[in-house]
């Protein structure tokens, strides 16, 4: 009895919960569909502003998917060598270079995005094109990725499995392939499903590098708050969610799968 | 047998000692010859070396300067080591948990570009002989620490290396398995000729794998020797302490007799000596009337073992001896008896400080 009630108490509390989180982000993406949101609902639903957006902000939200999976490749490539690296070196170098590229995460994402433009704000070219966010998603999101798929090396001896193919003929490349990367797999996963995550969401740092014509999905949003009507604004975040969810979904798949093996 | 073996390396260490980074000396430099085909084990406690020792040959610790390493004459000291063509057993067996018990066992084969069908065969041969039938497509944490025992063995081997070096195989086993997996080993090694390293701290171990014994302490070597020159023929006090269990025993020579508190000790030419140490292991004292004795005792306890009794003998040496008498003889606790103990079976040690 007294467990059912506890039970049901839990329940009731979660679902509250729930709901604080959820009614706001509903009424919001309702909003995106009604036509006159003052009036309510009983105006009509409709997805012209939906189709307004698109017309709009098409080109933002490209640009958003280039920049995060352009931000996933740096990572990976850099990243996963990276943490390999530290981890079998190991040593106090290695982990002053670990704490310097975890450094980002303690820094507001202006402070680094001020550090870029300062530094790097003088060459035209580089600072107008979208390199120049993704150079600033880069330091944002490395952390993320390194630290992952160390925590995972750190649970399997890598350097043992290391040791074994070396005494096996293999040579650190194929080592790499065969042995570490296959391994590594959780942690990479889930590094990369941050990296993703993280960069289509990120709103400081790249709000203060975007030009008019560089601008993100968030950069986007924040632009049709300020200037549009409610409904464009809701429709948008409408679309955010539309592009999001289903790929926070797969790559969640993929990592619970990889996690299984 | 050769066949399944391939060729064996003759390995030569030469002057090879190793200081980390850190400033820990973990081996002085010592030089060690290898024949081609023999089992050498490295044996002696914790810390005192032998993985290091081990990790120079394979490969995966450079010597400090002056330190060579040889494989038939030719010079690997700067060889990585996967062009060594060693095979390796770590003690946690380091098996690819992302690929099956065939695949990790042909993976070095595969790494040699040896085609499938070849290395299918291969796999299958080596699969028969560390008998782990049936359990090809398993993967690794599918697998009793035994099984992975077998087959880390059985894919370092897969390679038919030059060299196979072990580092503690079976210490991550229970003792039953242990004792199991250490005979079949035993045949294993033997039928392969295939030249071995062995690193272990288990003196019973080593006495039944090695052809020769590397007793080593603190980062250098006590002894080299047969198991029987180890064993009754100890250099010096570690080793015949490390190995077996020993009665040490001191006082004084002269003309070839050692004296004790109970008695003397007749010596096999034997320097005078003001004050000799000298081991008896105790299976070679026998237990006799107190009257035929030159050495006399008395019994302070008897445990019996089954195939065996130990007595605690005391009055006899400056310390109570050990002696381990056959299990047919009556004596109790509190008897008089007498010790008889060939010269052989006496062996002066070096006086140590
Ligand atoms: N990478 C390293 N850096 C510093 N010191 C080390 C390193 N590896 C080993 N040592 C030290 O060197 C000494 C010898 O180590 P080693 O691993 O060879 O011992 P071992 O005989 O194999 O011992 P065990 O039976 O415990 O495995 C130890 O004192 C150890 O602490
Ligand atoms: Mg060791």
């Amino acid at each position: 009895m007294r467990d059912r009630l506890i039970f049901a108490g839990q329940l009731g509390f979660t679902l509250l919960v729930a709901a604080f989180l959820v009614v706001p982000v509903v009424l919001s993406i309702s909003a995106g569909v009604t036509v006159n949101y003052f009036r309510g609902i009983q105006s009509g639903v409709t997805l012209q502003w939906v189709v307004q957006v698109w017309n709009l902000y098409a080109g933002e939200i490209g640009l958003s998917f280039l920049i995060a999976f352009a931000t996933l490749a740096v990572t990976l490539v850099v990243g996963v060598p990276a943490a390999y690296g530290l981890h079998v070196k190991g040593g106090r170098l290695s982990r002053v270079i670990e704490e310097i590229i975890t450094l980002p995460l303690a820094i507001p994402g202006l402070a680094i995005a001020l550090a870029l433009l300062l530094t790097y704000g003088g060459f035209g070219g580089f600072r107008q094109s979208w390199l120049f966010i993704l150079t600033g998603h880069v330091i944002f999101t490395m952390p993320f990725m390194v630290r992952s798929v160390m925590a995972v090396f750190a649970s399997v001896d890598i350097k043992t499995l290391d040791e074994g193919a070396a005494s096996l003929g293999a040579s650190p490349w194929t080592r790499f392939c065969n042995v570490i990367v296959p391994n590594a797999m959780p942690g990479i996963l889930a590094g990369s499903l941050m990296v993703v995550t993280l960069s289509l969401g990120e709103f400081n740092l790249t709000w203060m590098l975007h030009t008019p014509l560089t601008k993100t999905l968030p950069v986007g949003l924040a632009d049709s708050y300020a200037s549009m009507r409610l409904e464009v604004a809701s429709a948008y975040t409408l679309i955010f969610f539309i592009m999001i969810v289903p790929l926070l979904v797969a790559m969640q798949m993929v990592a619970e799968k990889g996690e299984k093996k | 047998m050769s066949g399944i073996a391939g060729h064996g390396a003759a390995v030569h260490i030469e002057n090879c000692g190793k200081t980390f980074p850190d400033g820990t000396q973990a081996l002085a430099p010592a030089s060690l010859d290898i024949v081609s085909g023999e089992t050498l084990v490295l044996l002696g406690p914790s810390g005192c070396g032998k993985t290091t020792m081990l990790r120079i040959i394979a490969g995966l610790e450079t010597p400090d300067a002056g330190g060579r390493v040889l494989f038939d004459k030719t010079d690997m000291t700067a060889v990585p080591i996967e062009q060594r063509h060693v095979g390796m057993v770590f003690q946690s067996y380091a098996l690819f948990p992302n690929m099956t018990v065939a695949e990790n066992i042909g993976y070095g084969l595969k790494i040699r570009g040896v085609d499938k069908a070849a290395r299918a065969a291969r796999v299958a041969e080596m699969v028969a002989l560390t008998n782990i039938g049936g359990l090809e497509n398993r993967r690794i944490d599918q697998l009793s620490g035994g099984q992975r025992q077998r087959v880390a063995l059985a894919r370092a081997v897969a390679v038919r290396p030059r060299v196979l070096l072990l580092d503690e195989p079976l210490t991550a086993l229970d003792a039953s398995l242990r004792d199991r997996l250490r005979s079949e080993l035993n045949s294993l090694l033997r039928s392969l000729g295939i030249t071995a390293i062995y690193v272990t701290h288990d003196q019973a171990e080593a006495m039944e794998l090695g052809d020769r014994i590397v007793v080593m302490r603190k980062g250098a070597i006590a002894q080299i020797g047969t198991p029987r020159e180890i064993y009754f023929a100890p250099q010096n006090r570690f080793v015949a302490e490390f190995v077996g269990a020993a009665n040490i025993v001191e006082g004084p020579v002269a003309s070839g007799r050692l004296t004790l508190p109970g008695g003397w000790l007749a010596l096999n030419d034997a320097a005078d000596n003001a004050a000799a140490v000298a081991m008896i292991r105790p299976e070679t004292i026998g237990i006799v009337a107190e009257a035929d004795a030159f050495l006399r005792g008395t019994v302070e306890s008897v445990a019996f073992i089954g195939d065996r009794q130990r007595l605690v003998v005391t009055g006899a040496a400056n310390k109570p001896l050990t002696v381990d008498a056959p299990n047919t003889i009556n004596v109790r606790a509190g008897e008089r008896v007498g010790l008889s103990v060939t010269p052989q079976a006496v062996r002066v040690l070096p006086k140590e400080d």
